[in-house]
């Protein structure tokens, strides 16, 4: 039963969870009310709960879909024999950016270019990167040399076996890449707010400097909810693109 | 490539602010050329030094001899502490000049080349095919002769060494928080997570639960879990007076290191399954055929094999612990995101990069060192 | 030594092993033979509860081994199976000293026993440079001869094996049938031997068990089941398109050699087998070899026409 399938699918409970809560919070003034009595002002009224869900994907959005684009272009690029100089540069710049926190790209960002929603853009970018790059790398190198020799011999060009053949085949392990990418980006995003960019976090910044805790809970809430619905979201993309019968593991990780 | 990485270098320091100078901490600076600056040091061996380890950084890769790489990591050494010195001494020139609040802070250029030259010894490690620890000392070769002129005083006008000096205490205090954090996160983490990492492993119905539920706490932003346990933990305190005295509360490093910890568990409790799993199937059957125990398999032959796994996986926790505790500052935990956010707050680039750079020099170490242990742990050479 | 008694193995519906009663007699070596999942391997595994039996009773000299702890009825028998399971982190020495040291055995007693066995698997002359070494670092002969030798190293009482030649290629195989032969005539044990090649059945078997489906088909010896087949089943399995070669390989030139004549040419040696025999005689173009002992007494004649006399 289809429609039954779709019920029980958490993935849509949650995401309408997710922006009810969003549009509703402030009709659940009684209930923080009953929850932190000494609060003169126990739901964060300052912005709309949904206007700040909204700025919040499109910060992750446009900054992980830079990240894509530049991502898997580089991860391209080192593949093919005209970057394979590069090869070594790439994994060191990668290696050594591991041990990065996402914060640090962000707080030095800002203080350089401003404060506004630019330079969290581009830290998002940045930090978002790795994951893309690295997938994109693990994913074309997975694929068997056999196949690409196959390919040429049968009279693809080089573009065309990257197009039809390589790229298809390393469609999960770019997707699990944008994923991580996607999922770190929400994080670090809450944290922009700390240089004044509108995001879910914002009132949990307000409220630990006010000493408001249902600012933080209700901040928190609304933003774990939102990396919980991505999450699952691309859990389920991942899992329309292993068409080829592959397992996953128990642990979640895949191929 | 290392040509390309030699003329962003030289681009960068030639086109980019190599210093700024500014008439107090709030104003942004005016950028001094490269040039100006090597003018205003007025000494000739620091320019001769940048020149001359500039040289053999751009000779090394025309030489093809995989040897000549090893002159990279001190001639980085040469550029870094090269330009600090020119830095350091414009910055001096600036100070007998200007006002007291004047500032000289490191710009854009300098951080470029500084970058490429670290990157120039990553690469070189990397060419070598240096292991974890030498790796690291050829970084500490490369930071070595900075260090010796930061000690001498060279630096002492530039405007991130005041910084230092004015909050010292602070940030020696900010260091040890932070590290203290991570350690008293990664501690429980393993003594949690690699007997349910073991669990996992002997029992799929315990893998399925745990490993989602895990999930689900890696994928919330960390800032919300630390703000989603503040509440239930200042409630407690207020219940529970003691545990408020003895430093468990709503704020302050109680509900980070909670969160640190919840953290840590996955990529331990994943990492010692993976681990357990990757012993050949074969030895185990052997290793009870012959009668051991399964306390006794398990202590003798699977742990020892699995230990790489387990110890990658704590290794990662680590790293992205020290990362995590910075976020951690803003509820109060204090460590060197304290800093960092006090600079972000107060648009002081310095004070920001004073709390940076050690958490990002914290997860190298961190990092190079479990590596090393990692090494240390396995049986013979392949 | 070791007696099967009505044992039968289920997993859900399916039976692996089913009704088995077979004997093995001390210091035999028996072989179990069987196409895939014929019960051979988990028949093996039941004797030393790597599996347990659903149903029926099997005894280790009178005992019920289901009432026994089962590690001390492992330190009792050797194991050896075809992927060898060295354990990688320990040295062959440490490795061979696994059931010893679970046993207690003073240290200098495991040292001794170490040198002895790798002398009796001929590992090296030197022993000692081979017992430091890991397993990564030895070809798959060595590491198999090395398992033979852990297997053997508490002085089990049975020894239990598992296809344990069936990775290696056909050369090494054949040595390592030969050295098997040789240690099982030193050391006297009881062999439990499972293989799905009826060749290396034939060649090392004192008796032999043909299961089919997890039932016992027949047992008896090679010439038994070769000249006397319970079964259509049983003939076509041991039999195959080398039938008359494989009767010949079972029965040596000694017990065909007419006393006091001569022939000319190179002589065989009277324990070598009739089918080589009938190599030697193809390939030289004679119908008369020369037979001597193993001294090199001569014993007399073997003939073409004796090969296929009954």
């Amino acid at each position: 039963m289809r429609i039954g399938r779709v019920l029980r699918d958490p993935l849509p409970w949650l995401a309408a969870a997710l922006v009810a809560l969003a549009a509703g919070m402030t009709s659940l003034r009684p209930l923080f009310a009953i929850l932190f009595p000494d609060l003169q002002w126990p739901v964060y009224d300052q912005d709309s709960f949904l206007a700040l869900l909204a700025a919040h994907v499109w910060l992750v959005a446009v900054s992980s879909g830079l990240a894509v684009v530049v991502g898997v272009a580089a991860g391209v690029f080192v593949t093919r024999p005209a970057g394979r100089d590069f090869r070594f540069l790439f994994d060191t710049l990668f290696a050594a950016s591991q041990t990065i926190p996402p914060v640090a790209v962000l707080a030095l960002m800002v203080p350089i270019l401003g404060y506004d929603a630019r330079p969290a853009v581009i830290a998002l970018m940045l930090y978002g990167l790795l994951p893309v790059a690295q997938n994109t790398v693990a994913g074309l190198e997975s694929v068997p040399a056999a196949l690409t020799q196959a390919a040429h011999g049968m009279g693809m060009t080089g573009s065309q076996t990257l197009v039809h053949l390589e790229l298809p085949l390393a469609a999960g392990a770019i997707v699990a890449g944008i994923r991580t990418c996607v999922i770190v980006n929400t994080g670090t995003a809450t944290i922009a707010s700390t240089a004044g960019v509108k995001t879910l976090g914002l009132p949990i910044i307000v409220g630990l400097a006010g000493g408001n805790i249902a600012y933080v809970v209700q901040g928190a809430i609304l933003v774990g909810l939102l990396a919980v619905v991505l999450d699952f979201g691309f859990d389920r993309l991942e899992f329309l693109l292993q068409a080829g019968g592959r397992t996953r593991q128990r642990d979640g990780s895949g191929p | 490539m290392q040509a390309l990485l030699l003329a962003v270098a030289v681009t960068g320091a030639t086109s980019l602010g190599f210093v700024g100078h500014a008439k107090n901490r709030l104003l942004s600076g005016a950028p001094v050329g490269f040039g100006g600056a090597a003018e205003m040091s007025g000494a000739v061996a620091p320019v001769l030094l940048v020149a001359a380890s500039g040289l053999v950084l751009a000779v090394v890769p025309v030489l093809r001899r995989p040897a000549s790489y090893w002159l990279v990591p001190p001639a980085a050494g040469g550029v870094i502490a090269g330009l600090s010195w020119i830095a350091g001494r414009c910055a001096d020139a600036f100070a007998a000049s200007s006002p007291a609040m004047a500032r000289t802070s490191l710009g854009a250029g300098y951080w470029l080349v500084v970058a490429c030259a670290l990157l120039a010894v990553a690469d070189a490690a990397g060419r070598l095919r240096l292991r974890a620890l030498p790796a690291l000392l050829a970084g500490a070769v490369a930071v070595l002769p900075l260090a010796v002129l930061i000690a001498a005083g060279a630096t002492d006008q530039l405007s991130i060494m005041r910084e230092y000096v004015g909050q010292r205490a602070a940030f020696l205090a900010a260091l040890l928080r932070h590290a203290e954090l991570v350690v008293s996160a990664i501690i429980p983490a393993a003594l949690i997570g690699i007997p349910l990492g073991i669990a996992a492993h002997r029992r799929e119905r315990t893998a399925r639960i745990v490993f989602p539920a895990l999930n689900i706490v890696q994928t919330i932003p960390s800032l919300a879990l630390f703000g989603l346990l503040l509440a239930p933990l200042s409630r407690l305190a207020e219940a529970v007076p003691t545990l408020g005295r003895i430093g468990i509360g709503g704020v302050g490093p109680a509900p980070a290191v909670i969160a640190l910890v919840l953290y840590a568990l996955l990529p331990i409790v994943r990492n010692t399954a993976a681990g357990l799993a990757s012993v050949p199937a074969g030895v185990r059957e052997a290793a009870r055929a012959m009668g051991m125990s399964r306390r006794q398999a398990l202590w003798q032959v699977e742990a020892p094999l699995a230990l790489p796994l387990v110890l990658a996986g704590v290794r990662i926790a680590a790293v992205q612990a020290v990362g995590l505790a910075s976020v951690a500052a803003l509820i109060g935990a204090g460590g060197l995101g304290a800093i960092m956010f006090q600079g972000l707050f107060a648009d002081a680039l310095d004070l920001v990069l004073l709390g940076a750079v050690p958490v990002v020099l914290l997860a190298i170490v961190v990092d190079g060192l479990m590596k090393a242990l990692a090494a240390a742990s396995q049986p013979a050479p392949a | 030594m070791i007696t099967f008694d009505g044992v039968s193995k289920l997993y859900g519906e399916t039976k692996a092993v089913d009704g088995l009663s077979l004997a093995v007699q001390p210091g035999e070596m028996l072989m179990l033979i069987g196409a895939s999942g014929s019960g051979k391997s988990t028949a093996l595994k039941l004797a030393n509860r790597l599996e347990d039996c659903s149903m029926g009773t099997i005894r280790l000299d009178g005992d019920d081994i289901g009432r026994m702890q089962v590690e001390t009825l492992r330190r009792r028998m050797g194991y050896a199976i075809q992927s060898v399971g060295l354990f990688p982190h320990w040295t062959v020495a440490r490795n061979i000293a696994t059931v010893p040291r679970l046993l207690g055995w003073p240290r200098a007693k495991i040292l001794d026993r170490i040198r002895e066995l790798l002398v009796l698997v001929q590992l090296d002359p030197d022993p000692d440079r081979i017992a430091e070494r890991f397993p990564h670092q030895l070809s798959g002969g060595q590491q198999q001869r090395v398992g033979v030798a852990r297997a053997l190293a508490a002085d089990p009482d049975v020894l239990l094996m598992d296809e344990p030649f069936g990775a290696l290629d056909p050369i090494t195989r054949g040595v390592l049938q030969t050295e098997l032969l040789r240690i099982h005539r030193r050391t006297g044990k009881t062999i439990m031997f499972v293989t799905h090649d009826v060749n290396e059945a034939l060649t090392l078997g004192t008796r032999i068990a043909l299961l089919d489906r997890g039932r016992l088909v027949q047992v008896g010896t090679p010439l038994e089941l070769l000249t006397m087949p319970a079964t259509a089943f049983v003939r076509e399995f041991l039999g195959g398109d080398d039938y008359g070669l494989k009767l010949l390989a079972v029965e040596p030139v000694s017990s065909r050699v007419r006393a006091g004549e001569i022939a000319p040419g190179a002589p065989v040696a009277g324990s070598v087998s009739l089918r080589h025999a009938l190599s030697e005689m193809v390939s030289r173009r004679t119908d008369c070899l020369a037979v001597v002992d193993g001294a090199g007494v001569p014993l007399g004649v073997v003939r073409l026409t004796d090969l296929i006399r009954a």
